[in-house]
């Protein structure tokens, strides 16, 4: 019996906690299908719902430039990114190379470190180099500054795997680099795919660089692009949830879509720990 | 696991003599499997070829400018014309300026928001809900926590904002609840503004600590569990034999991510109240912005960045290393 009421207190308890999470959406999502113009209240269904406001807000947003540049802002980060912190993390986790201590160290100061830390002089050193108001300003910057999650991340997967196979591959006559090509990055698949998904939000969701370094909001983040949407349509409750929702919608979705990967990766962290 | 990577025989001793040197020509795959044992150690060296490419972006686009943040904080300067040094005239002002202070103020206020609340509450319902948090039901669950993690914080702060206003839904359901008195426009607010953005930040941090803690509870022996329960153990004394210090290790990530996100807080502040009203929810991130980009005072600017950054890494840095002890 009390391990029944036990049950029933677990599941009233993350349905209240769901509930909570969800309800700023749910309110936003209410006030972006009032009649536009209206003042609109919490949480009211409308009568008549206007999905065409999301029409609006696509089109107020200049959405399709904001996607494409993004996407570009993600495509010129998330993969160099990747290879870069799989060839940092092989050579610190698997080839143990002398000094990684003293690295891994150097590397835990950035990863705590906030950005705010490094953006004034970001500002001028992309200025200096030319690159202001362009996608180069977000995704140069952007690179260096995941190279300690990315890099200490791949780490600890190469730390798993034990060095026989890497021995046995140069026994078998492949270089250090064969062995690195195939053998080791299809094993730490799963690593990088999980390393990818969260580049892939944090890109997408960057919000201070894009300020900063890139006036004109076609050419910024997805978040940088909700900033000045928020300053132009601030007053007009209606379209402001109506774009905030369009403009969260592609990550939600990304995130749905992958969501069985993301649970698979975190069970098989579950296992290995 | 761990046992298993202790027995692994022990790394080759390092070089006595100046190793680097030797290795200036680059790999030679030949030369290295016609020696083994030298192989092995050259081996190791080229593994800085790995590395190399990493740390070369990590040092032109993070180090570099960190390391002129501190020099720029020694200087007074406009951003235009030339800078004077000034000693440590910046860092006296982020210490004595009252305003500057009150920046520093709310961002430790935010830690009760961001990390306490988050932690205490993801802490009490991972344990309450340990046991249904299975099948498809705990994946919608999880799913649905993570959301706030999805969206953009700004995307956050606007639709809280919109919950706090006047017609919000805050108000809203106090005056359905006969508090109609209670209703106010909460970022308005002077007294209520910053606890109001400061839960925005629990919204965010909570479901990321419940679903961290829930997958740390799944890698705790169930056997400790039945022990607990066959000793007769509480649900409250279960929670504190055995759940609080198998998560030793994951309230430690959970106090390391909030502490940053709450000492060094600018999207949610800047896209709900940039700081107002007056200066009532400015924080350090936006007023380090404020500084160097409209105010154009660089120099001031730089040297509350770096007592920011002090302060994180004061707060932060003994956690990771209560964490990674257990590890050892």
């Amino acid at each position: 019996m009390s391990s029944n009421g036990r049950r029933m207190t677990g599941i009233a308890v993350l349905v209240a906690v769901m509930v909570f999470t969800l309800l700023p959406l749910v309110s936003l999502l209410s006030a972006a299908l009032q009649p536009q113009g209206s003042v609109p209240t919490g949480l009211a269904w409308p009568n008549d719902p206007q999905w065409g406001n999301f029409v609006d807000a696509w089109n107020a947003a200049n959405m399709l430039t904001l996607l494409k540049s993004s996407t570009l802002i993600v495509i010129g980060v998330v993969p160099a990114a990747l290879i870069l912190s799989a060839l940092a993390g092989y050579g610190l986790g698997q080839l143990r190379v002398p000094g990684a201590t003293l690295i891994l160290l150097l590397l835990l100061v950035g990863l705590t470190s906030p950005l705010e830390a490094k953006i004034i002089p970001l500002y001028y050193q992309l200025r200096d180099m030319g690159l202001l108001n362009t996608r180069w300003a977000i995704i140069l910057p952007l690179i260096g500054l995941f190279m300690p999650f990315g890099v200490i991340w791949m780490r600890a997967h190469f730390l798993t795997i034990p060095r026989e196979l890497t021995d046995a591959a140069k026994v078998d006559g492949a270089t250090t680099w064969r062995a690195f090509r195939h053998i080791h990055i299809p094993l730490a698949m799963p690593a990088l795919a999980s390393l990818a998904l969260l580049l892939f939000l944090w890109t997408w969701n960057q919000f201070l660089l894009a300020i900063v370094l890139v006036d004109d909001p076609s050419k910024r983040t997805m978040a940088g692009a909700l900033g000045s949407f928020q300053g132009q349509y601030g007053t007009d409750v209606v379209l402001l949830s109506a774009g905030a929702l369009v403009i969260m919608a592609p990550t939600v979705m990304v995130f749905l879509l992958l969501q069985r990967h993301f649970v698979r990766a975190l069970l098989q962290g579950a296992i290995k720990g | 696991m761990s046992s298993a990577l202790d027995r692994r025989s022990p790394d080759p001793p390092p070089l006595s003599t100046a190793p680097g040197r030797n290795h200036r020509h680059g790999p030679q795959p030949v030369l290295r499997r016609l020696l083994p044992i030298h192989g092995a150690r050259r081996g190791r060296w080229l593994g800085w070829l790995y590395v190399l490419p990493a740390l070369l972006v990590y040092a032109v686009f993070v180090l570099l400018p960190m390391a002129r943040t501190v020099q720029y904080s020694f200087y007074d300067w406009n951003g235009v014309g030339p800078a004077t040094a000034v000693g440590f005239d910046n860092y006296e002002r982020v210490f004595t300026d009252p305003e500057l202070i009150s920046t520093i103020v709310h961002a430790f206020q935010l830690i009760v928001f961001f990390t306490v609340i988050p932690i205490l509450v993801g802490l009490v319902v991972s344990s309450l809900v340990r046991e249904v948090a299975t099948g498809r039901f705990g994946t919608v669950a999880r799913t649905t926590l993570f959301l706030p993690q999805i969206v953009p914080l700004v995307a956050a702060a606007i639709a809280w904002s919109w919950m706090y206003s006047s017609q919000g839904l805050v108000n809203q359901t106090l005056s359905v609840m006969g508090l109609d008195s209670l209703t106010r426009p909460w970022l308005a607010d002077f007294t209520w503004a910053l606890p109001a953005v400061g839960l925005i930040g629990s919204w965010v941090m909570t479901g990321l600590c419940t679903v961290l803690f829930l997958s740390g509870m799944a890698k705790i022996d169930k056997s400790l569990y039945e022990a607990a329960k066959v000793d007769g153990a509480g649900r409250i004394s279960e929670f504190f034999a055995v759940t609080l210090p198998g998560l030793r290790q994951e309230i430690g990530v959970c106090v390391t991510i909030t502490m940053i996100a709450a000492l060094a807080s600018f999207d949610v502040i800047y896209a709900s109240t940039q700081g107002g009203p007056g200066r009532a929810t400015q924080v350090p991130g936006v007023e380090i912005y404020r500084l160097a980009f409209t105010e154009n005072q660089i120099g001031l600017g730089s040297a509350l960045a770096i007592v920011l950054t002090v302060l994180v890494l004061a707060c932060v840095l003994p956690i990771q290393r209560l964490v990674s002890e257990k590890n050892a």
